[in-house]
């Protein structure tokens, strides 16, 4: 079994979003920067789950992305995983990005690709999708658990109001999201561990972005909080009902 | 070359974020001076020519059982047939859970930029550009799509109902459906309750109920509104009530007209998926919590006093009391 864990750096869950030159770059000072909560949490643990419970597992880790992204896949190679492979060059769009791992994808025989079911910066739910058609595989999303038999892939999926469990022939590609596995915290032998693991640095094929990003914008701030004494919770859905018209 | 709506079905019958998908997708049909076109792939239920009064003219209809359940990779090719014969350039998908295992697969296969998470309209004034949201609704970001063809997939929520008069015209398509390697051997579904997505409105509750057998005055204050349930993450962490009712950054991120925090104290995680709600409501009894920071209207009191009041209040209004 050989899987690739796709991992991506972003600005931890409390960093203060703001942008600068004319509000078209996110303002890194003082981001602190974490490996995507879900690719970490849920993709990575439990690849590392499925190598414990067959040795013969072997984990990549791949990260597209500059020299910069190197401490946040130390941290994943910390947690667990054989060796990790950066495609030095900046981040453009989903489709750029997805190319890329799907290129490193196609020479590597992955029976199993897990992607976090989006990052939570750009939000964009596209990458495993994405790989999944440039390797012509079958893709299941949002998985909130994961199981295998043999050569086969036991994923439960959310859907609208419930869940489904579908089975698949692997290779497939999988976006994790809570459920599939249990944030765990790496150990100082995994730390030490991750320093001698390979990490790899291969350059980017040539390849498009179909999107590009102009400018961001914060949401308007609200008005503020209107109180209600506690005693007069029926004001409060009078208020709701009438000038808010909120039912 | 009209615009194509993805509509999305749940057990033969069409989703609330299709509805607005098909809002969404008339009307940048009209802004483009072009038709607006459906695509139905499965069995259904409903009557699908009474889309007409969303804004659809024609809907193009794939009418397999292979197609029941959702295999992303037949659904691709599917769709991508349609695009080919109408020739279209703009393919709308919601944002929701199909549209996510669709839209990324379908953005290669065609080579359209793929904008996800969309909220308003294209400008289409200087190229074409929308904007999304970005940092898990802690900002937005304005993309350009720079191919010729384009999908959106729409958050749910973001785009307005509307109905006019109009019968779409039912289009049996003749597609080449592959058989599919996902195969769906289970579906379980939460009977009775409302999505958590699709909702107008949620209640949610947080660590400040103090345990899972206190949820009865919440599950009522929901029932009174017709309301979905939600929760803050410690609350799901500590299995008081399941996960798929977790809400905030790294659980389901949600933009109903009205979010009602019980006992949530509001850590900037939590905010990041409900804070696109319309109107918030919190009560708690911290004065500091920050939540209130970000809500429009509060009650600084205890939940267990308050909740039930202010659910009669409501059933009072509502005439249900």
């Amino acid at each position: 079994m050989k899987i690739l864990v796709c991992i991506s750096k972003t600005p931890d869950t409390t960093a203060k979003i703001a942008f600068t030159d004319n509000n078209t770059k996110f303002d890194t000072n003082g981001v602190q920067w974490i490996i995507n909560p879900y690719d970490e949490w849920y993709s990575l643990v439990r690849a590392i789950e499925l190598k414990e419970a067959d040795a013969s597992t072997v984990i990549h880790l791949i990260t597209v992305g500059i020299a910069d992204a190197e401490p946040v896949i130390r941290k994943a190679l910390a947690l667990g995983g054989d060796e990790a492979i950066r495609v030095n060059t900046e981040n453009s769009d989903a489709y750029y990005i997805a190319g890329q791992i799907a290129e490193i994808a196609k020479h590597g025989q992955y029976d199993l690709i897990f992607t976090g079911k989006e990052t939570i910066d750009y939000n964009g739910s596209s990458i495993g999708g994405m790989i999944a058609e440039f390797l012509n595989i079958p893709y299941v999303a949002l998985a909130t658990k994961f199981e295998l038999n043999a050569s086969k892939a036991i994923i439960t999926r959310e859907i609208e109001g419930g869940e489904e469990i579908c089975e698949v022939e692997l290779p497939v590609v999988v976006s994790c999201q809570k459920g599939v596995a249990e944030q765990r915290i790496p150990n100082m032998r995994g730390i030490m561990a991750a320093r001698t693991k390979p990490l790899k640095v291969t350059e980017p094929v040539a390849f498009e972005s179909l999107t590009s990003i102009i400018s961001f914008e914060l949401p308007h701030a609200k008005a503020g909080v209107k109180l209600i004494p506690a005693d007069q919770p029926e004001e409060l859905a009078r208020l709701l009902h009438e000038e808010a018209k909120a039912f | 070359m009209p615009v194509l709506i993805f509509i999305d079905t749940a057990e033969g019958h069409v989703k609330k974020a299709s509805l607005e998908a098909i809002c969404y997708g008339a009307k940048i049909a009209e802004q483009l001076n072009t038709a607006a076109e459906g695509i139905v792939l499965s069995e259904v239920k409903d009557d699908l020519a009474s889309l007409g009064k969303y804004g659809v003219t024609k809907i193009h209809h794939v009418n397999s059982v292979a197609l029941n359940h959702l295999d992303a990779q037949v659904y691709i090719k599917v769709i991508a047939q349609i695009a080919e014969t109408t020739r279209a350039k703009i393919i709308v998908f919601s944002n929701n859970a199909d549209g996510k295992a669709i839209a990324p697969g379908l953005s290669v296969r065609l080579k359209a930029g793929l904008v996800s998470g969309a909220v308003t309209l294209p400008d289409t004034s200087k190229g074409f550009t929308l904007k999304k949201t970005v940092f898990s609704g802690k900002a937005f970001a304005n993309v350009s799509v720079n191919t010729d063809k384009k999908i959106i997939a729409l958050n749910p929520n973001a785009y307005k109902i509307e109905t006019r008069d109009g019968v779409a015209e039912m289009i049996p398509f003749q597609a080449a459906v592959d058989d599919g390697k996902v195969k769906v051997t289970k579906v379980t579904k939460a009977s009775g309750e409302i999505p958590l997505t699709e909702a107008e409105i949620v209640v949610s509750g947080g660590r400040g109920l103090k345990g899972p057998e206190n949820w009865g005055m919440i599950e009522d204050l929901a029932k009174s509104l017709h309301a979905a349930l939600a929760c803050s993450r410690p609350v799901a962490d500590a299995h008081w009530r399941p996960h798929n009712e977790h809400v905030g950054q790294t659980g389901i991120a949600i933009a109903p007209n009205l979010y009602i925090a019980i006992g949530i104290s509001g850590a900037i995680q939590h905010l990041a998926g409900v804070n696109r709600s319309k109107t918030i409501v919190v009560i708690n009894k911290d004065p500091e919590a920050p939540f209130f920071k970000a809500a429009d209207y509060g009650i600084v009191g205890d939940a267990f006093e308050v909740v039930p009041k202010f659910t009669e209040a409501i059933k009072k209004l509502k005439g249900i009391a």
